[in-house]
């Protein structure tokens, strides 16, 4: 029994999962779920020089979100610790050739120890990936309205267009980052 | 909120996170596979989740169903004449998605699993929507 927990999900298990979040979320007082908006109320929550956007009241609106978000680090420790995959990941043999072409050559674990580590901060390649990443993550997000689980799960879910639009502009941004830039960036 | 809400959000946020875990998609390597199309689990995750959202909120809306306080559940809809901010906002995400090959949630489910450097880009998240909402009235929407 626990080894269906251990193991991997394949996407047609995972998938429909992670939708029923939508409803679940509705049916609990009509919550949108949507991931990102917590980084605008932990924003508000502190909100240093007063900036209009972040001035709502985020404790109402966000604190159900908020506890979400603290579960999702909770449901991080027992899928990624207590009941840890022993098997590293089945990726594409092509990703993984493409990979080591870029340099990278060890591929245990959920992320690359090579860029993800507090030593790779030290690095070019490793504040560019952690620290730029993550700020055109939050940065965007924030611009487009949403991230995955706001448009491209919860808009789409809602067959709305703005959303449509918003994960065709996620795709053309993440495809020039794999395609033009990432080559750049780890030569 | 009641203790009890606290406590539902606090599970479903729990099984959620799992749930990321146990699909891969928190996986660096999973995102640079999405980006080079090398296989279907992460269009197979996606695609099935809005699948499953789409027919349950067609239930939910035909069905008239009513929220904890008794009012029909309504889902405000988003603006589409806003093509530039979805665009341009989109692009900007789905670069650093890409550079990162992590997004808000699994971010958080990492940092849960252990990967202790992700504080960097959540913190470098933070900042990012700090710019947006300090730049938001120069920026094409």
């Amino acid at each position: 029994m626990f080894e269906f927990l251990t193991q991997p999900w394949p996407w047609y298990v995972a998938g429909p999962l992670i939708g029923l979040t939508v409803p679940l979320l509705l049916l609990s007082g009509g919550k949108m779920f949507g991931v990102s908006a917590n980084l605008r109320h932990i924003c508000a929550s502190c909100n240093i020089g007063n900036v209009e956007f972040f001035n709502y009241d985020w404790k109402s609106a966000g604190r159900w979100n908020l506890t979400f978000l603290a579960g999702s680090v909770l449901g991080g420790l027992l899928g990624g610790v207590v009941f840890a995959n022993p098997e590293p990941i089945q990726l594409a043999a092509s990703t993984i050739s493409d990979l080591q072409e870029l340099g990278l050559t060890n591929f245990e674990g959920f992320v690359p120890a090579e860029l993800f580590s507090w030593s790779a901060l030290g690095t070019g390649t490793g504040l560019l990936v952690l620290v730029v990443g993550g700020f055109l993550v939050g940065f965007g997000a924030r611009y487009a309205g949403g991230c995955t689980s706001g448009h491209a799960i919860s808009g789409l879910s809602d067959l709305q267009l703005g959303s449509l639009i918003a994960v065709i502009g996620f795709f053309i941004g993440g495809l020039l980052m794999t395609y033009l830039l990432y080559p750049i960036i780890l030569s | 909120m009641k203790f009890s809400e606290y406590l539902k959000f606090l599970i479903y946020g729990t099984l959620f996170g799992f749930v990321l875990m146990k699909s891969e998609v928190v996986s660096w390597f999973r995102i640079q596979e999405m980006f080079r199309f090398d296989s279907f689990h992460m269009y197979g995750v996606i695609g099935t989740a809005v699948l499953v959202g789409i027919i349950s909120i067609q239930i939910i809306k035909r069905s008239n169903v009513k929220g904890p306080d008794g009012n029909p559940i309504t889902i405000p809809p988003k603006d589409p004449s806003q093509v530039k901010r979805y665009i341009l906002g989109g692009s900007v995400f789905g670069l650093g998605w890409a550079l990162l090959g992590a997004c808000p949630g699994p971010m958080f489910a990492l940092l849960g699993s252990g990967v202790s450097v992700i504080l960097v880009p959540i913190l470098a998240a933070i900042a990012g929507t700090y710019t947006y909402g300090a730049l938001r009235t120069k920026l094409p929407h």
